[in-house]
């Protein structure tokens, strides 16, 4: 395509900038590529929709492709299958599906009921307090897997906790690490900081006006929480239910540290599938379905939340 | 004597060592339009925010209709407060918002609709805004609806803390009359938080003034506008003129930073302090004209305010204002005799 060489101005006519060409119609789409070039930030866009493509959309794309591609290959110029699909039909992955999705909520749901009274306290009481906050952000700063090493030296039989209780009281605590509470456990723990700010920030967003105003019409402190704060902090919530569960849901180092596989999580499968089983195709399946699934719920999530709606407050 | 509903009895509050309000001594009537007046930091807000009860006084007793309710909190007092920033909640329609206190006492979905229709149409709104958003209304259409939401409480006294400051001055004129309209028509019992005095004259019964936490005069408007207790509150409904003045003779006073001579108000019983002119109150005497008291000038500024000129006028080493019916025309520059009888005036303590 034809383009000059030069800076393109922002305010100058395009049509007397543009090369000679006979043909009209090429004329025209010229001009309407330059005109799209020439909108304030087009170009300086591009490298971050380089990125984008290649680094996002480019993978995406192979995976999606590869799911449709025969099992155990690895080049992906060949007829389209559905195989891949079949066989995650017929061999029972919907189970690894059904553990991810479970946890997953059951997961969102322990952490909105921990972090409500937190939250609350950190956006209303403890407002100016840094030191809570970063005393909350610190863990973040060390690697996931070895925070949850941590849990299972101490849940460890022998470990800190039982090993304690046995010398000082003489109590053997029962086996507390590889089943599915504990990985639950895991999961609360390592995703906490994913719907406590979140939701913070929604707390903080109800204004003190609105809760006094139900107050003084007569509203108990359980009436105040249904009637607003609940529906004016539920921007902050959603997003945070939205994080915690996305992430659970490709989580695998709680079901594999703490769980010790006594729970096989779809993440768990989709390695598998892609290492020890060298078989892609079947892996982007798996990784495809999940990303449906998610899509699904996200979107369905997303579109009763009407952020507009919710932020043109006042 | 109709009864009172809300007295204040020595209420005092501190904030650590800080004097909010002091020794306040009030009491509102039954029925009555109560405006309490102060610049911002005279303690108004703390006041208004122990009589709905959502601080405690320090010291004293609140009552209402003759019960002590210091240690009632706000949400167990039959009184309703519409907030500065209205506080209509975002998230609910116009209708929810007026139903909100029906709702929470348990009202059927059919009376909370009939009733909050019925209070649209009492504040001149029409029934489609039942369905809209809050944020689909006008700054004067959200304050009908905080109004409604109020008065769907059915609040035995309806607090208003300065709900009309932030709208612009013809629509704050309107509200202020439908505001005043409506409490004649229901007959409920106003308590109104302003700094505009002009504002607590178009609308009250009575009125208090309050000044660093104390109140400094309670009184009709008339009485305030007519005998107001000090300079402070003389100043406090406009732009007076002040003169610093002690007894010469008889009824005759002293400026005493000009030395030119005033006849004093009838019956001024002080040897010395301040004499108040309101501007309206001078005149510009013509020829041929007189009144007790008189002094030359030199017209210096010419303000239209509308109906009424204000003229600037440099006697002296200071200016005084005055202000005439427009019609009347003097030039800048022009030297005048500015007369006012000695009843215009009247005489304050420093």
């Amino acid at each position: 395509m034809n383009m000059p060489s030069k800076s393109y101005p922002v305010t100058d006519s395009s049509a007397e900038r543009l090369p000679e060409t006979k043909d009209p119609a090429l004329k025209l789409r010229a001009r309407k590529t330059l005109l799209w070039f020439k909108q304030p930030g087009a170009l300086l866009s591009l490298p971050a929709l380089f990125i984008f493509v290649a680094g996002f959309i480019g993978p995406l794309g192979l995976v999606v492709i590869y799911s449709f591609m025969p099992e155990r290959s690895f080049a992906f110029n060949q007829l389209p299958t559905l195989e891949n699909f079949v066989t995650i039909f017929q061999e029972g992955y919907y189970i690894s599906y059904a553990w991810s999705v479970w946890l997953a909520l059951l997961s969102t749901l322990i952490l909105i009921v921990i972090c409500w009274p937190v939250a609350y306290g950190l956006s209303r009481i403890f407002r100016r307090s840094m030191i809570l906050t970063l005393l909350l952000v610190l863990p973040l700063f060390v690697s996931e897997n070895v925070r949850l090493f941590g849990w299972v030296l101490t849940l460890l039989n022998h470990g800190i906790l039982d090993g304690t209780t046995r010398t000082l009281f003489g109590w053997e605590l029962p086996d507390m690490l590889y089943n599915a509470p504990v990985t639950v456990l895991g999961m609360v723990y390592v995703y906490l900081p994913f719907m406590l700010f979140p939701m913070s920030l929604g707390i903080s967003m109800v204004p003190d006006s609105c809760r006094e105003a139900a107050f003084d019409m007569g509203a108990t402190r359980w009436q105040v929480f249904k009637e607003v704060e609940l529906p004016l902090a539920m921007p902050g919530i959603m997003i945070g239910c939205l994080l915690s569960f996305v992430l659970v849901l490709g989580s695998i180092s709680e079901a594999k540290i703490l769980g010790g596989q006594s729970i096989i999580m779809i993440s768990h499968d989709i390695e598998t599938a892609f290492t020890y089983a060298q078989n892609w195709p079947l892996g982007s399946a798996l990784s495809t379905l999940l990303i449906l699934l998610t899509a699904v719920l996200v979107i369905g999530l997303l579109s009763r939340l009407n952020l507009d709606n919710l932020l043109s407050r006042k | 004597m109709t009864e009172s509903i809300l007295e204040l009895r020595n209420v005092e509050k501190y904030f650590g060592d800080f004097v909010a309000v002091e020794r306040i001594n009030l009491e509102v009537k039954k029925g009555e339009f109560f405006t309490i007046v102060g610049p911002s930091g005279s303690g108004k807000t703390t006041m208004i925010r122990m009589l709905v009860g959502m601080d405690k006084p320090s010291r004293g007793d609140i009552l209402m209709s003759g019960e002590r309710v210091n240690d009632v909190p706000a949400n167990r007092r039959p009184t309703c407060m519409v907030f500065q920033s209205l506080a209509l909640f975002p998230h609910k329609t116009v209708g929810e918002n007026i139903e909100f206190p029906l709702k929470l006492r348990g009202e059927t979905k059919n009376n909370r609709k009939t009733r909050a229709i019925e209070l649209l149409e009492q504040l001149h709104l029409s029934e489609a805004y039942y369905a809209k958003k809050v944020s689909e209304c006008s700054g004067g259409e959200k304050q009908r609806v905080a109004l409604a939401r109020a008065l769907a409480f059915d609040p035995e006294i309806l607090f208003f803390d300065e709900p009309l400051s932030a709208l612009d001055y013809r629509l704050r004129k309107t509200l202020e009359k439908e505001l005043k309209d409506i409490q004649r028509r229901t007959g409920k019992t106003f308590v109104y938080i302003t700094h505009s005095l002009e504002e607590a004259m178009v609308m009250s019964d009575r009125i208090s003034i309050m000044r660093d936490g104390r109140i400094v005069q309670i009184g009709t408007p008339d009485e305030i506008y007519n005998k107001p207790a000090n300079s402070f509150v003389a100043q406090f409904m406009g732009e007076v003129n002040q003169f610093n003045v002690t007894r010469q003779e008889d009824a005759r006073f002293l400026d005493t930073d000009t030395q030119d001579s005033y006849v004093g108000p009838p019956g001024a019983d002080l040897e010395s302090g301040i004499l108040i002119v309101r501007p309206e109150r001078i005149q510009i005497l013509a020829e041929g004209e007189a009144a007790d008291t008189e002094i030359a000038g030199t017209v210096q500024n010419q303000y239209v305010l509308g109906s009424r000129v204000q003229y600037e006028v440099k006697v002296k080493k200071r200016s005084l204002l005055v202000e005439t019916m427009i019609g009347d025309e003097w030039n800048v520059g022009e030297s005048v005799r500015l007369g006012w009888n000695s009843d215009q005036a009247f005489l304050l303590a420093r």
